[in-house]
Order: structure tokens, then sequence, then C-alpha cells
């Protein structure tokens, strides 16, 4: 058996790894430039545009060469500060991950606590209910502009969208946790006369906490999520502006660069929590 | 202005509408005489204290012919600090508020505000400025309003719509300069090379960076004149000018009417061609502005001063052709506006590819003119008017007069030793029919495409 699932993981990853270097070796290909096939045009006019336009033809996509090479140019020195609106992307990315642990962690202060009395009350869940429901399908970018309007700081806008948006999950994890806890325990600690706050921690947190916790992991997702796309509507600071103001240079190779940094981030954030809800969940 | 005060022919009266002393006809060759700002500030005071000491001119030209120059500029040291007072006026009072926020979008509209910074017009006003990178138009307005700003590079209608109470809170908003003149184009997809006449332009979906713009209103101006409805002929969608660029290669839009550098960039990625500068429809149009809230204007008079003193130095440092290459390299780094210099270097100098082959020369593409002409706003709203922005009656000039702040400027202009132009002077002509700013009604009524 172990043989067999080490073989298998060894051959996942072999097969990834073909799966990547096909990708790549695929956009190298669609990536090169074509030869040129426009009319050739005079020298003067060639050193005033890019080099596809020289030719008649629109810039391309970068290749996977290039990306490497900018990736590479980033990682080598991610913390510089050349300015205001220059800075690496390593502070860029710290910017963005406070703001969102910012945003999460008071996401999580709120919904949890009202979530468990949202569990524990039917009558509190219903009346509460109507609300939750239209609040949440709300797009972040939709709340910017009513933060900014009413709030009038974009630093706490932005802090306030990450809140808005990964407080549902959470809150309703948490209450749907509460609620399906199995009624057996709660008589057996009602027949040994425990209160009902010890009720509360001692056994309704324990059975929700995994229940609280993929809530917990749903929203961090969603929050990373937002966090890019309110930087890139507020600007200042963060990867969001990274991407934005590589945006007004059309520099895709940078943008590609955010775009895999953004994602491996998105994943250490999740496989955290998953390990955090690992260490709460008791086998039964 | 700049005579030599010392010089006993000079007459040092104040004379000409700007303030100077010399015949208005003389602006132009006298603007060129001082080599420096020390030297300019220089000679403003020297002026202003003689002034004081020999109130009338016939005593004073006496007194230099007999002892000459140079001793009377030591006589009058002996008693006047003379040096300190120039060092005293280039300073002005000291700035209540030294740390200071501009935003600024990323355009070369913004040059002045933007340059300042790198090339130390900022600091040499006292200042420790920051320029923040802003998102889009509807942002920087919200963070001005919110006082994240304490002063912002604005479009030149939006100080009017925010004071006017159009598309926001009406919050008492000012304009003292200027940025920029001309310097905006059509840019339209190489696919549509050979539908140059806008009449085959029905259907177009076009992109202009904001409502309330410039840019909307000369595109809309210009269809117009071609006998194209705005509304519904051709469709216009305001879309952020970074975001042109990348709709216009996606096919999503068939072209802009847009700021610099997006139109030289479309050209220098091979995906579209400048149609025709907005120049070509009215020569010295404004576009961006330098703004600032009334309230941050009259609680800090000595900032707000320093500030709009930078500004005006730099706009002044901007306008001349032989700077402009030096300028392009300071703004283009990624900390201001993360352009290709030689982009930047073919909007500010006016040698570019058009896009279509070609390579053409226009020194005045773009220019840099603080001067906040009323006759500017004063077309703008009745351009707000006509487009149905603006309902009912405005008073035009009052509004005018209330945000965008000639009188600041000239003043501040001629305290710097720069000659203001002559208010009365100035004339638009829109596409070959001149504006009388004294009859905004019947100008509106005029057209025959309008919504009001």
């Amino acid at each position: 058996m172990p043989t067999l699932k080490k073989s298998l993981g060894l051959r996942a990853a072999l097969l990834s790894f073909l799966i990547f270097a096909a990708i790549v070796g695929l956009w190298q290909i669609a990536a090169q430039p074509p030869a040129a096939s426009g009319p050739a045009v005079d020298p003067e006019y060639a050193k005033l545009v890019g080099a596809a336009a020289a030719t008649g033809t629109k810039s391309a996509m970068p290749t996977p060469a290039d990306i490497g090479v900018t990736i590479w140019k980033h990682l080598m020195d991610p913390f510089y500060v050349k300015g205001t609106n220059d800075k690496g992307i390593g502070i860029q990315l710290a910017y963005s991950l406070g703001r969102v642990l910012l945003g999460f962690g008071l996401a999580a202060l709120f919904a949890v606590p009202l979530g468990f009395l949202i569990g524990m009350s039917p009558l509190v869940y219903r009346a509460l209910d109507p609300f939750i429901q239209i609040l949440k399908p709300v797009s972040p970018l939709a709340w910017m502009p009513l933060a900014l309007y009413t709030i009038k700081d974009s630093a706490i806008s932005s802090i306030f969208v990450i809140f808005i948006c990964s407080v549902w999950p959470m809150l309703i994890n948490t209450a749907f946790g509460v609620a399906s806890v199995r009624r057996e325990w709660l008589n057996v600690a009602r027949t040994l006369e425990v209160g009902p706050f010890r009720t509360a921690f001692k056994v309704i947190l324990p059975a929700a906490a995994p229940t609280i916790m993929t809530g917990m992991r749903i929203s961090i997702g969603i929050a990373w999520l937002v966090i890019v796309a309110a930087e890139m509507l507020v600007g200042g600071t963060g990867i969001g502006y990274f991407v934005w103001n590589e945006w007004n240079n059309l520099s895709i190779a940078n943008i590609v660069t955010a775009i895999l940094l953004i994602g491996v981030v998105g994943l250490l954030l999740d496989q955290g929590l998953a390990r955090l809800t690992k260490l709460v969940t008791y086998p039964e | 202005m700049f005579k030599d005060p010392f010089d006993p022919k000079t007459l040092l009266r104040q004379r000409c509408a700007c303030g100077g002393d010399h015949a208005p006809a003389d602006h132009a060759r006298l603007s060129a005489v001082p080599t420096s700002d020390e030297q300019r500030f220089g000679r403003v005071v020297d002026a202003a204290v003689l002034r004081a000491v020999f109130p009338v001119d016939a005593r004073r030209r006496l007194f230099l012919k007999t002892v000459g120059a140079a001793t009377a500029m030591a006589a009058i040291s002996s008693v006047f600090p003379l040096a300190t007072a120039r060092e005293a006026f280039a300073q002005g009072g000291a700035p209540e508020k030294k740390d200071l926020k501009v935003g600024f979008i990323p355009i070369t509209c913004a040059t002045p505000i933007i340059m300042a910074h790198p090339m130390g017009f900022y600091s040499k006003q006292g200042l420790n400025v920051e320029v923040v990178k802003t998102a889009g138009w509807a942002v920087i307005r919200d963070k001005s309003l919110a006082k994240e700003y304490d002063a912002a590079h604005m479009l030149s209608p939006m100080p009017l719509a925010i004071s006017l109470g159009v598309g926001s809170n009406p919050v008492p908003w000012t304009m003292p300069a200027i940025e920029n003149i001309n310097g905006q184009a059509i840019t339209l997809a190489i696919k549509h090379k050979d539908k140059r006449n806008p009449k085959d332009w029905k259907g177009f979906r076009f992109a202009v960076p904001f409502d309330y713009s410039m840019h909307n209103y000369l595109l809309r101006y210009y269809v117009a004149e071609h006998g194209l409805d705005p509304d519904k002929d051709i469709s216009i969608r305001s879309v952020p000018p970074p975001e042109m660029v990348a709709n216009l290669r996606a096919d999503n839009i068939d072209g802009y009417l847009g700021p610099d550098p997006f139109n030289q960039r479309a050209v220098f990625d091979g995906i579209g061609f400048i149609h025709l500068l907005t120049k070509e429809l009215w020569d010295g149009h404004p576009c961006c502005a330098f703004t600032v809230s009334k309230e941050f204007a009259t609680q800090n008079p000595n900032a707000y001063r320093a500030l709009l003193k930078s500004i005006i130095d730099a706009t002044a440092y901007a306008s001349k052709q032989e700077n402009r290459k030096e300028i392009a390299k300071a703004i283009a780094p990624t900390n201001y506006l993360n352009q290709p210099e030689t982009v930047l270097e073919q909007i500010l100098t006016g040698t570019y590819a058009d896009g279509l082959g070609a390579v053409k020369k226009d020194p005045n593409r773009i220019d840099f003119d603080p001067f906040p002409w009323n006759q500017f706003a004063i077309w703008i709203m009745t351009q707000m008017k006509r487009w149905g922005q603006l309902k009912g009656d405005v008073d035009y000039a009052k509004v005018a007069a209330d945000v965008y702040l000639a009188t600041d400027t000239a003043n501040m202009m001629k305290e710097m030793g720069l000659t203001p132009p002559d208010p009365s002077k100035k004339t638009i002509v829109v596409m070959g029919k001149a504006f009388d700013p004294a009859k905004p009604n019947e100008y509106v009524d005029s057209f025959a495409i309008k919504r009001s």
C-alpha cells in the first residue's frame, strides 16, 4: 500500500510537470513575434514606435522566458522603495496582506459571536436571515463607492470592503455549525446540569469548530480575491495597485508576475487555515 | 517687469494691465530676459524697494544717473537689507503645513504637478510634497473631498462640477491654475484607417476619460459639427485612460478622445493611429487643472501660495520647448507615469509617429500655460448645459470667477516676475466658430444638435 501511494504521488508530480511544460512550451511558440508582414517603414518612424509596430503588427504577448526574467528581477529585489508610487513587490504584498488580515480579523471578531447567537436562537436566525441573504451576494466593488463616500478614507474603506465581504461565509457557517450540533450532546449536557456558558464553550464550540473554520477558510479566500480588486480601484499601495500601475504601462510580463504571486500567497493563506481546521477537528 | 530697476532709463510705474512697467505689446520680448528664478525674484524685490524709496519716478532716475547703479545698490543696501528681502520674498511666509499630499492621474497633462517633485520645484518653495498616483477621476474626486489630498490634479470641468454639485455634493472648489493646453487626440483603431471622415462613424463606440471632461465635450462638439448626434449615432462611455488602449486592442471600442500618453502609446504598440490632435479643433483649449478646496486655500494661505508658486513655476519651465526632453526623462519612471521614455518624448516635443507610417511635427501638440481664463469655464458650462448635464439657469460669469481663480494666479505670476496675460484679450474659437463669453445662452441655442 505505501509503495503504491508513493508511486501515485510521484506519478501525479510527473504529470503536473508535463502539463506545466506543455503549457509553457505552447505559450512560448504562440508568443513568438510574427515575421515582419507589413510594409517596411522608414527608419525614422521605426525609432519612434515599439518593435512590433515598426513591422506593421500589434505588440505581442511576452514569452514565458520574458516573464521568467521579470519574476527573477522582482524576487531579487522585493523590498526597494523608489518613491511613493514605486515600491518593491514584497512591500506591496505586505500591504495587501496587512489589509486582508485586519479586515478578516475584524470580520471574524464580529461574525463568530453573532453566528453563535444566530445558531442558538431560531428566532434571531429567522429575523436576520433576509438581511444576510440580500447582502451576501453583493460584489465587493459595489461597496467601494459607498465606503469611500461615507468613511472618507481610502485605507479604511478597503479594510471595510474586506470586512463586509468576508463576514458572510463565517457568519453563515458559524450559525449552521452551532445549529447543527447533535441534540444528544446537548441533552447529555443538560442532564448533567451544565450551565449555558459552559455548554457553549465546552460542548457547542468544539463541535462547531470545524464548520466555523471551513467558513473562515472560504472567507480568507474571498478576502484575498477582494483586496486585489479594491486596491486596483483605490490605488496607492498593495499588490492590486501594482497590477493597476503595470496595466497603465501595458506591461503584461509584470502583470503575469503579480498574478502568480497572488496565486501563491492565496494558496499559503488557504493552506494555513486548512492546517488550523485539522487541529480543531476531533475524530468521532 | 523684467527691466533692471537700477537702469536709469527704466520707467518704474505701474502701467500695463499686467502690473508691469511696460507697454502691453512688450510682453513677449520682456519675458525672455530673466535667466533664472533668483534673478527674477531679485529684480521684483529690487523694484519694490526702489519704488518705496523713490515714489517719484523722475527722482529715482535722476538719482541713478548721478551716482550710478552700483553705488545706488550699495547705498540702499546699507539702510535696507536687500538680500534678506529677496530671500524672504522668494520664500513667502512660512507655510502652515509643509507635508502635503497631491494626487495625480498618470497622464502627461499632469506634467507640471509630477515634474515639480523630481525636479525640485516643490522643495524650492520649502514644501515637502508627496505626489500620489491615483486610479481614476472619481477616486481622485472622492479622495480630495475626503481631504486625503491637499491638492489634486483634476480635469478642468471637475472643479466646476464639484462646486455646482453636479455628480457629487456641492463643495466650494477652486482652480487656481490650468496645467496644460492642447495635448489630447482622437485615436482610432488601425482597421478604421480609411474612415477619416466622421460622417462614416455611425455606430462607432468611443471612450472618453470622464463625463465631466474636455474630452467628452470636444468629442461631442466634433461629431455634432459633422452632423452626428453623440447620444444617438455613436456611443460614448467613460473609461479610465489606461484601459482605453487595452480596450482598443481587444476591439471593445473603435476609438477614443483621450489624454496622452495613451494616444501615443496606442501608436507605439501598433494598435491605433492618431486621427487628429485636439489642437486642430480648438488651439489652446484647457485640459487638466491644479485644484484645491476653498477651505484649504483659506485656512493655509501660505502653504497655498507656496504650492501655487511651485506649480506656476513648473508650468513655466515646462512651457519651454528646450526643457521638454529633460522633463520626459524625469517623469517616465515607474514612480510617476511608468511609460517608455520615447513615448513621452514624442508627446512633449511634438515630433511623433502618427501610427500610419508618417512622422509628424507639431511643437504645440501639448503646451503648458497656467492661466485659468474665466472664458474657459464659461465655455465648459455652456457645453454642460448643451448636453443636459446642467439644468436650469446658471450665473455663468459668477461661477466662473468663483472657481477659476484668474486674479489669484495673475497676482502670483506678477510676484514671481512672470507676465500674466490680459484677461479681456482672450478669444475662443472652436472649429472655426467664435465664442462670446458675454452671451453664453445664445451660444448654447446656436447649436443644432443639443439636449436642452
